[in-house]
Parts: C-alpha cells; structure tokens; sequence
C-alpha cells in the first residue's frame, strides 16, 4: 500500500473517531444527567485530532528517515573492493538503488516470482540484460557483491515500508482509542481540542525557521566538503576560473564577484536614477488620472516572471546593443554582455525601486512640505533638499534590497551575460556571475563527491551570506527610519 | 519683531522684483524645476516604454507559435510493408519501425504530386518528401497500432510541414536564407508555395502546441507544451495544498497568539529575510534536501512544489497577517463579549472575515510561484521528458517539465524556430499569470471591506 493509501486510511479513522466521540460525550451526559462541559462537537474533535495528527506524523517522519536508514546500513555492507578507483561509494549505492528498483518492475511483470528473484545469482544470471528489458539501463555489468546489496535493499526496504503502514495504523488505532475512552461529561474538551490546535499553529510558524536551518546546514555542509578538496584561500583569491570535468580545476571565485558586481552595478545605474524619479513624479507632481494608469503599469513590470525578461535580453536587447552600439563602436561581437544583462536586469528593478521610495516618500509628514513651501522654495527646491534628505535613509534601504535581488538574480544573467569568467572592464563584452555558474556546475547529472559540482555549495553559500547582510542591513535601516515618524 | 525689518530691509535692497516683473534668479528657478519636472516625466514614460517594449517582442516573436502549417496527404498504408504475415496480430504491428513508414510518405507525397502534376523542377523524391516533418513517421506509426483494420487503405492524413517550411510562411526562412541552407533549398519553397495555392498546405490554429510533449531537437515543429503545463499544474496543486494551510496557520499564530518575546522576534526577522533570499539558493537546498538527502527523484514535480512551497510561504504569511491585522479589534471583542473563546473568535469571526485578502495573498504567491525557474533547473526540471506524467498522485513523482523551465530549454536550442516556440511558450505562461492576477483583484475589489 502506497503512503497515500495509508494517509487516506488514517483521515477515515479520524472521521469516524470524530462521530464516535461526540456519540460518546452525548450517551454519558444523557446516562449520567449532567450538562457536558463543551459543545459535544468538540469531544468528537479531540478524538480526530488525536487519530490523524500523531498518526500522520510519524507517517511522515518514517519516510523521510526510512531511505537514510537503509542507505547508511546497506551501504556499510558493500566491500570496498567493488567501489571503482577514483570513484566514490555513493555513486555505487546509486547503482544498487537502481538495481532495486529494475527488480521491482521485474517481479511486477509477473514472469519472475518471489522466490526466483531470492535465489537469481549475478554470476549466473546476466541481470544487466534483464533489467534493460524493464528499462533500467545500467553503465557496466553487475557485480555479485552490487547485485547481493540490491537485493538485500529491496528486502529491508519492503520490509521497512510494511512495518511502517501497519505502525501507522496501530498508532492512529491507539491514539483514536484512548481519546475516545477518557471522554466523560466533565472533560474539558474544548480545552483540549483548543491546545491541540494552538500547537499545530505554532509548529506551523516553525517552519520558516526550520527552512533557513535548511538552507543553512546545506550549504555549509556541502560548502565544508568542498573546502576540503580545495583550498578556500584559493577559492577566494584566485582570479581564474576553469572547471574541468578530469580534475584539476581551477575556481578562482574574483571573476564571478567582478562580473556579478558589473552587472548590478549596471543594473543600478538603470534602475535607480529612473526608479527614484518615477516614484517622485507619481508621489508629488502626477494628476490623478496619470498616476492611475502609471502606477499599475510599472507594477506589472514586477509581476513579470524573470524568464520572460531573460527572453527579453537574449532575442531582443542583446542583438540591439551588438549590431547597433558594440559592433559599429568595435567593443565586442557578443550579444550576451553585461550591458545586456544590466540593462535588463535594470529595467526589472524599476518597479521594485519605485514602489519602495513611493512607500518612504508618501511617508514624508505634509507639514515638512509645508514648511518648505513657506519659506517660498520651490516645488523641486522641496524635494531635493527637504524630502529626499528626510526619506534618505529608506532609499538607501530600498537600494541595498534592490543590489541584493541584483546579486542574486539568475535567469536574466544566464540568458543575457553569458558564460565566460573574465576580469574586464568593457561593459560590452560577456563575462559571468556568481549565480550563473551556480547552474553550470548543478545542472545535468550532478555527481555530489566531485569539486566540480561541490563548488556550487561554496558559491551559494557566499551569495547567501552576502545577500542576507545587504537584506539585514536594509531591514535594519528601514525599521530605524520608520520609528522617527511615528 | 528685529527678523521682520531685517528682512523688510533686505527685501527693499533687491529694487524692481515683483510678480510680474521676473528677475534672472527666479527664471532659473523656474526653469530648475521644469527640468525636473520633465525628468520625472520622462522616468514615467521610460518605465512604460519598457513594458511597452517587452510585450511587443515577446508577443511579434510569439503569436506565429499558434498558427501552424499542416499539408493535407493521403497516404496508402499498403499491407504488404506493414503487415507481412497479413495476420495483423498486435506483437507484429509493435515491431513496425518509423523506417519503414517513411517510404510510404515519399511514396504519398509523388503521387500527390504527379496527380496535382507538380512536375516540380529541381526537386527529387527526397527533397519533395522532406516537406513534411520527421515527426510525421511516429504520427502514422501511433495511427496504425490504434487501428490495425485501417492497413490496406488510403487514409488522408493533416500531417506537419517541416519546419523550415513552417518558418517560410511565418517570414524566418527566406528564398535568401533557404539558398544558404542545408536543409531547404528554394526549389522546395517554390513548390511549397504551389502546395499552399492548390490548397493542399496551410496554416491553421495550432492545437498541438498546447498538448503535445517536446520533440527532439531537429523537429520544432512538433514541440508542445503538454508536459509543461502538466508539470506545472501539478507543482501549483501541491503548492497550494501545502502553502496556504501552513501558512495561514503561521500568520494566525504569529498575529493573535505569540508572545512579545525574542523567539517571536526571531520568527518575524526570519520570514522577511526568506522572503528576499535569492531564489536560487531554495533550489540549492531543494537538490541537497529532497533529492541528495531523502532521495526523492529527480525531475519530479514533488520536489519542485516542495521548493516553490517554501519560497511562497512568507508572501502568503506577510499577506495573511496584514489580512488579519486589517480585521478590527471590535469583531473579537464583540466575540469574547459574548462568551467565545479565544480560538473560537478567530475561527469562526476574524477568519472569515480575513479570508479575501488571504486568497489575494495565496494568488499572487501562487502565481510567483508558476513563474520561477531557477530553483527547478537546479533540481533536473530541464531534462527532456516526452511522456505525461501519470495521474496524481503517481504523477507527482514522475518526471514532467515545467512552463518557464521549457522556455528556458528551448532558448538553449540550436533551430531559431525553438525561439518563436520559447516566446509562444511566455504568452502562455503570461496569459496564466493574467488570469491568477485578474481574480485576485477580482477578490479584492469584490470582497474587501473598509472598516
């Protein structure tokens, strides 16, 4: 039985404890001629609550935990004689895995019983050719010791899962059992049920935290590993980048920085003169029928996927800027530049920049306005000298955000810088980021044990890390700002 | 007192400036704040010139990806290829390889022409033949295996034109073009368009685009999005099942119940930091979390949903709390006032009350959702997947692409038609977001109460 067969078993459960409970709660209070201290519905809640939720908790628990149980202990079996030179032990248990399954899909077509499939010997069967048949192709033949593993982890997995459904079942059956016999008139079901529930919310609020845990642990871990295979004084200072797939690479991590920084920079430079100016129009000039066409015209540009501004970049803005600045000015043939990409990525942060100064200017008390316009300045006058000094600190948070998303933009770098790690300064030639590498090295058959792939983790975790500062440091600014006018 | 005559003195100083009379200083004020003026206009019309600009390039590249170029063939499935034993026994038909089909279309294809009499100059069988897609074997193939008893008839089949002749009607291969192609030459332009006066070619509405699955990299003319929507539809299912309870259960938690304490703090700090955590870093933990460490598989629409779910949670909480907080004190005061408890006023008053809002809130993260990419190309969404996921739940563990990962595969293609496909493909996703958009504001206009 599939877990969602199990699943579905266990809510059944939960209704019918639902209906048996309040039953319950209505004969004792009619037997006993007392009034039930909640309305009855919430005694038939309490049992449900307490059927499906632990119940379904360790349902999940079990299936996330089952798989690492079975790998480390199988795992532990396999000799180190059938792990190939240079290669890494996991990469064999992904063979077994495979194995498993084929034998699976094997003894589902039916020709192969139970017991064959027990007794069916790698050295006597050619096993390779039988699962290519169910569709699982393997790279090499089996070895015995490989194939005794696979077997042995189908056995224990099926095992495993079965011991599993019917825990689950006993578990919900104990639980629905004894919240259905302790129910009598007096029980403060209400209480009970309301406790249950509030833990439910708060757990449920855990798990943003249990997410950055995730993210966290993931990349430091990963992150760790790489640090042991290669330097990471290398990694930070070297200034050349060239991964080979033999060994022997080298990650200098300063041409992704400088390409990543070129191109937010540009993307600044676009965004945040033209940005801060919209939102300073609409806030303080615009008549109201402008503003109602404007506003949501620019906030729809926010709501565009960036795929689609990638597409922009790379079949329209890129061919632009090459045939009619770069080619005719002799900078570059490539259309994926940091131009490109910057200008893209420019014109996707406008309205992120704009709507956050709209927020910060409209924030501005009327009176400073007023005081301004006094004193006989202008309407401009007002805004770069009082205004703008006054909400300074939130666009200045509004920028750090803005660098932050530029930094760790992906799809429109991947489509518009292009792919070559290289310290240059002509914005027209194409250089690479630190995201766009991150897909590189984890796209395509990702083998976890390789430097190659494990650069990736060392490279996200310095964007997190230098993301989450910019984000920190804006929030931090922002909150500040806000106490003074409130 | 002082300040005034000092001030009416130095007023007094500057002669011959009043209203009407406009001195040097105020004109170069006036024309400072012109400028600026105009700067912010000109913002404005720049912010819309890019919108402007982007939908035109996607939709001038794209909208040529709903038409398509079909030539109507009819074509003798002659038994004696096909069904050698003359039995027509299912285990037999399997073994018909698209090979042996082929020549059935080029024999279709000259008789179609030597009845027309398109003695068509400079073009052999081949070539003639090549006017129709590679996809077009597979096509009769899957025709034959459904209806055995059809061999030994003349069937007349819509099948695709290729898609060099495809792009010659949409305006990408030209004579010019096609001269320096390997693989059209103008000859078979001239004869495609004697095909499209006869009537036997055309354009029309190109219902497979949003069925059909991908197709190889030689044959853009028979790439659909069937997968991909599929793929889609079944992460957004997922992600809503488990984005929207879990949060909307965090925001009821973090605005009614929690304590004013650090950990609270930590909570809060926390969900406004996810919210701008680059999205490739989820995908990082996606492929470390669900895939290196508990073993789902790759592809699979479960881990995209699972990633997308965590990278929606604070849009939905930040906008359920808002939601919640925008209910005034009164209703739950009014709830108590009358004996409620606590989570009973919340459930069964300020809820409700705040659900518009949560489902606007729930719509916009959804449809944020439908657009990413970066996170799935790191779990294996990019591989090419031509069979339909099974039906949920199997399904969600099945390999399946996604709306704007296709878009990002078919960039990476060689044949230019891939990237008419790719800006059809936005339109698409673009369309879908419009729709998600347009009912949360529905929502909001309908349902939302000023208080």
């Amino acid at each position: 039985m599939t877990p969602g067969t199990i699943a579905i078993i266990v809510l059944i459960l939960a209704a019918i404890g639902y209906v048996l409970g309040r039953r319950r709660a209505l004969q004792a209070a009619k037997r006993e001629g007392v009034k039930l201290h909640s309305l009855p519905g919430y005694y038939g809640e309490s049992v449900a609550l307490f059927t499906a939720v632990p119940a379904l908790f360790l349902m999940a628990a079990w299936l996330f935990l089952q798989p690492i149980v079975i790998e480390s202990s199988i795992s532990a079996k396999i000799p180190d004689s059938v792990v190939p030179e240079g290669g890494a032990k996991s990469l064999v248990m992904v063979d077994v895995r495979r194995i498993s399954d084929g034998l699976g899909l094997i003894l589902a077509q039916g020709d192969v019983s139970e017991s064959e499939l027990v007794d069916m010997r790698a050295d006597l069967t050619n096993v390779r050719s039988r699962l290519a048949e169910v569709g699982v192709a393997l790279g090499s033949d089996v070895a015995p010791a490989v194939f005794e593993a696979a077997k042995s982890y189908r056995e224990f997995d099926s095992i495993a899962s079965s011991v599993r459904n019917v825990a689950v079942i006993v578990v919900a059956l104990a639980f629905a059992f004894w919240a259905w016999s302790r129910i009598t008139p007096k029980m403060r079901a209400r209480n009970i049920t309301e406790t249950f529930i509030k833990a439910l919310l708060m757990g449920s609020s855990l798990v943003a935290i249990l997410t950055t845990v995730g993210i966290v642990a993931s990349l430091l871990f990963e992150s760790l590993q790489f640090f042991q295979l290669y330097p990471a004084s290398e990694f930070y200072f070297s200034t050349v980048w060239n991964p080979q797939f033999r060994g022997g690479s080298d990650f200098g991590f300063l041409p992704l920085l400088w390409g990543t920084l070129y191109v937010s920079f540009v993307a600044l430079l676009v965004a945040v003169p033209i940005g801060l100016m919209i939102a300073i129009y609409l806030a303080e000039y615009s008549g109201r029928a402008l503003r109602s066409f404007a506003k949501p015209a620019i906030e729809v540009l926010a709501g565009i996927p960036t795929i689609v501004y990638g597409l922009f970049a790379l079949i329209t803005v890129g061919p632009f800027l090459r045939d009619w600045i770069a080619q005719p000015l002799g900078l570059g043939t490539s259309s994926a530049s940091v131009m490109t990409a910057g200008l893209v990525m420019g014109i996707m942060l406008i309205p992120f920049i704009s709507s956050l100064s709209d927020d910060i200017i409209n924030a501005v008390p009327q009176a400073m306005r007023d005081g301004s316009y006094g004193l006989g300045a202008t309407q401009s006058e007002t805004i770069k000298q009082v205004i703008l000094p006054a909400a300074l600190p939130g666009i200045v948070g509004a920028f750090l955000l803005a660098a932050s998303r530029a930094i760790g933009e992906t799809m429109i770098v991947v489509m518009g810088a292009g792919a070559a790690a290289r310290l240059d300064l002509n914005p027209f030639e194409a250089m690479t980021t630190v995201t766009v590498k991150i897909v590189s090295q984890l796209t395509g058959d990702t083998e976890f044990a390789s430097p190659e792939t494990l650069v990736a983790f060392a490279l996200g975790l310095t964007l997190f890390v230098f993301t989450l500062g910019l984000n920190v440091l804006a929030l931090y600014i922002v909150r500040k700002y806000r106490e003074q006018y409130e | 007192m002082t300040e005034i005559t000092a001030d009416h003195s130095a007023g007094a100083g500057t002669t011959g400036r009043s209203l009407l009379n406009v001195g040097e200083r105020t004109r170069k004020r006036n024309a400072a704040e012109k400028r600026f003026r105009m700067m912010g206009l000109a913002a404005v019309a720049i912010g819309i010139f890019a919108l402007v600009g982007l939908m035109a390039s996607i939709l001038s590249n794209g909208l040529s990806s709903f038409n398509q170029t079909y030539i109507a063939l009819d074509v003798y499935l002659d038994p004696a290829k096909l069904d050698k034993n003359g039995n027509r026994a299912p285990e037999d038909l399997q073994k018909i390889t698209t090979f042996t089909i082929q020549p059935l279309i080029k024999t279709a294809v000259q008789d179609m022409l030597d009845k027309r009499g398109f003695a068509a100059e400079g073009v052999n069988p081949n070539e003639a033949a090549a006017l129709i897609s590679g996809e077009a074997p597979a096509e009769l193939r899957r025709f034959i295996l459904a209806n055995p008893d059809q061999i030994g008839e003349t069937i007349s089949f819509d099948l695709l034109a290729s898609g060099r002749i495809d792009g010659y009607f949409k305006g990408r291969v030209t004579m010019e073009s096609a001269a320096l192609d390997r693989n059209i030459s103008p000859e078979q332009l001239v004869l495609a368009d004697r095909l499209k006066e006869a009537g036997i070619l055309d354009l029309r509405f190109n219902w497979a685009f949003f069925t059909a699955p991908d197709a190889s990299d030689t044959r853009p003319e028979a790439a659909g999005l069937g997968v991909a929507i599929l793929g889609s539809a079944y992460m957004m299912m997922i992600v809503l099942a488990l984005s929207l309870p879990i949060g909307v259960a965090a925001s009821i938690y973090l605005e009614e119940f929690a304590p004013q304490n650090r950990w609270t703090d930590l909570i809060e700090v926390n969900i406004a930091n996810l919210a701008a955590v680059p999205s490739i870093v989820f995908g990082i933990l996606g492929l470390a979390l669900f895939i290196n460490f508990v073993g789902l598989p790759q592809s699979a629409p479960i881990v995209g949903a699972l990633v997308l779910t965590l990278m929606t949670l604070p849009t939905i909480i930040i906008a359920t709390r808002a939601a919640l907080k925008a209910v005034p004190p009164s209703i739950r005061d009014a709830a108590l006032g009358i004996g409620a408890s606590k989570m009973q006023a919340i459930f069964h008053h300020v809820l409700p009350l705040a659900a518009p809002g949560i489902l606007t809130g729930a719509i916009i993260g959804l449809a944020q959702a439908l657009g990413e990419t970066a996170p799935l190309l790191l779990i294996g969404m990019v591989a090419f997947v031509r069979e339909y996921p099974a039906a949920p739940p199997e399904g969600f563990f099945d390999p399946a692409a996604a709306l704007p990962v296709q878009v990002y595969n078919w960039t990476q293609r060689g044949d230019p038609a891939f990237i008419e496909r790719a800006s059809g493909a936005i339109i698409v996703l673009l369309i879908f977001l419009l729709v998600m958009n347009a009912i949360a504001i529905l929502l909001r206009r309908r349902f939302e109460r000023r208080w």
